[in-house]
């Protein structure tokens, strides 16, 4: 297990703060946040790579905060993959157990292994230099856990993959955490990287963790409007919650009066999912507390799925299948009709 | 404008380039080539054959040699601190490493006796291991040291700079010690640049005048009492241009044959 307790750290600008974590063995955490957030710091402070000015960092039921990075008992995986370009695929991975004084045969059995474990046995011979993305990638965790770590580190190791690539990495990803059973510990700025491969996830914003929960929990109940807005919900408003019929709040949000389950009464802040709303062109028959007519004030075509958004006021943000927004025939100007469940609306 | 205007222009510019590139290049190769090719091979054999020719020679290529090696032991690990640290007046330093390129050499032969002269501290100090610098071949290494440094430990930081930091974290968190990761990781990666700036500094140090001049004009070197390239050439010159003609292509030579094997060695196995 990985605890981190009161952990600060000197980010220039400003302080990674009074950081508390808890890590379950074998567990896959993700520490979200944006670029700046402080999550490599976080990460290199973890490792014993960045300087800490306080707090106590556990491993396996040992402090370890004042070793050295080599007596931890970690491994690290970078953005960039940091393979030693002077050395072949087979010497990258085999570092760590030379430097361990592991016997050369041994060694080299391990090596072995490893490389047929993420699937690059035949690039032993070969050097960083000529590798796709996706193979360094795969050299560099061979590389960190032929050591048998206890945790791994992993900085971004999908970003700078093609979106086909990385898509490959995640599967391999969860299948290699499912055979190797180590702690991972998985920095990404990629919301949806969290939901493919976390158990659960740190949200960190401006060197703080604002929420930690599953990806679910991160989903469904976000904890700020920063924690709404970074997980993609993008209907954010601010309203007065006051009594309303048959248990619900009445949230008043300056022009539309939403019915939601919620207890809180008086200033509220509220996220609703662009998922959990239904647009239609004509009113919607449904058992759905909410209804509104507006307008189709912008478009914003993803391919598959289409952000529709429709001026009540305020603006509703949806998102609808391609097949959907076809059959509707939507376009700016449209006058629609939008519905959703009062449990939709998540107050915080 | 149609391309085939463009084009006559950019040619223009390339031939005016050209031009002027040539004429420097011909400043630069005509009077090392002219003094090489104005000796007979003969004449520059029985030149070399002299003592005073080839002790000098002798006491130039291991001065400049030794300095270069004392200069790595010293001069690399300082390039790597600055390539690695941020510390208040690491500006103020990386200027006064400097420094040698920029004050006149004859001034830091001077400077090199204030301070290893046997009346002065370092001298002194030296002096109690049996180390004298007047006129001495320690005296010809300290002062082809002094103007050539600055080159290795430029040349050296930046070939730090250039490694990836992260690599040697990797390294670490594999199991390495600083001490691992600094010989296994980071100096492999920065080796070329060490070398070229080795080069540079052994080639500098070779062409010193003034420094050397100044605190050790001649030289107790293996049983003979000898002086640099450098001095020998202007000493001679004192006697007429004919003298000194041969020990100038000499020593142009024996400069250009180091420096292009060295370029060679140090290029060998690059990797794309």
């Amino acid at each position: 297990m990985i605890g981190v307790r009161k952990l600060r750290v000197s980010l220039g600008e400003f302080l990674l703060g009074d950081v508390n974590l808890d890590i379950e063995s074998g567990e896959y955490m993700i520490v979200l946040g944006p670029t700046g957030a402080g999550k490599t710091v976080l990460l290199e402070a973890i490792a014993g790579l960045y300087p800490v000015l306080g707090g106590e960092i556990w491993i396996d039921g040992r402090e370890v905060s004042a070793l050295s990075p080599e007596k931890r008992g970690i491994g690290i995986v970078y953005q960039d993959q940091a393979l030693f370009p002077h050395l072949s695929v087979e010497q990258n991975i085999g570092f760590g157990l030379k430097v361990r004084k592991c016997p050369r045969q041994e060694a080299r059995a391990r090596v072995s292994a490893m490389a047929g474990l993420v699937g690059i046995s035949g690039l032993l011979g070969r050097r960083p230099a000529t590798l796709s993305g996706g193979e360094k990638q795969k050299v560099a965790l061979a590389r960190a856990l032929v050591t048998e770590p206890r945790v791994l580190l992993l900085d971004e190791p999908l970003s700078a993959l093609d979106p086909e690539t990385r898509e490959r990495m995640q599967g391999e990803l969860r299948e290699l955490h499912r055979r190797v059973k180590v702690t991972i510990i998985h920095v990404t700025h990629d919301f949806e990287e969290a939901l493919a491969l976390g158990h659960r996830v740190a949200l960190l914003n401006q060197g703080e963790v604002v929420q930690v929960g599953t990806p679910a929990e991160i989903l469904r109940r976000p904890s700020s409007e920063f924690a709404a807005r970074f997980a993609l919900s993008r209907n954010v408003f601010n309203g007065r919650a006051g009594d309303g019929q048959d248990g619900y709040a009445i949230v008043d949000i300056g022009g539309a009066k939403l019915m939601a389950v919620t207890d809180e009464r008086g200033e509220v802040r509220m996220s609703l999912r662009p998922e959990d709303i239904l647009i239609s062109r004509e009113r919607f028959q449904s058992t759905a507390r909410n209804c509104f007519p507006g307008v189709v004030s912008e478009i914003a075509d993803r391919g598959s799925v289409v952000y529709v958004t429709a001026s009540v006021p305020p603006d509703f943000t949806c998102l609808i299948t391609r097949q959907a927004f076809e059959e509707l025939d939507l376009k700016k100007g449209v006058r629609v009709w939008i519905t959703f469940k009062a449990s939709a609306i998540h107050v915080f | 404008m149609s391309k085939t205007g463009r084009r006559a222009r950019v040619d223009s510019i390339g031939i005016v380039f050209i031009l002027l590139g040539t004429l420097l290049l011909l400043f630069l190769f005509v009077p090392p080539l002219k003094t090489i090719f104005a000796s007979s091979p003969g004449t520059l054999w029985n030149t070399l054959l002299e003592q005073e020719v080839y002790s000098s020679i002798l006491l130039t290529v291991s001065a400049a040699l030794v300095a270069t090696i004392i200069g790595l032991v010293l001069g690399v690990p300082l390039a790597y601190l600055l390539a690695r640290h941020r510390f208040p007046g690491k500006r103020l330093l990386e200027a006064v490493i400097d420094v040698p390129i920029v004050i006149p050499h004859s001034a830091a032969g001077v400077a090199l006796l204030f301070v290893f002269g046997s009346n002065f501290l370092g001298g002194k100090l030296f002096g109690s291991i049996g180390v004298e610098f007047f006129r001495t071949f320690a005296g010809v290494t300290v002062a082809m040291m002094f103007v050539s440094v600055s080159f290795l430990i430029d040349s050296a930081k930046e070939g730090f700079n250039a490694v990836d930091v992260r690599l040697e974290k990797v390294a670490r968190t594999l199991g390495a010690s600083p001490w691992r990761s600094f010989f296994q990781i980071s100096l492999p990666l920065a080796w070329r640049s060490m070398f070229s700036g080795s080069v540079l500094m052994w080639a500098r140090g070779l062409s010193e005048f003034g420094a050397v001049l100044i605190i050790a004009y001649s030289a107790a070197f293996l049983g003979w009492n000898t002086k640099v390239l450098p001095i020998l050439v202007a000493d001679r010159f004192d006697f007429g241009l004919d003298y000194t003609r041969p020990v100038a292509a000499l020593a142009i030579l024996i400069s250009l044959i180091a420096f292009v094997l060295f370029r060679w060695v140090g290029g060998r196995g690059e990797t794309t």
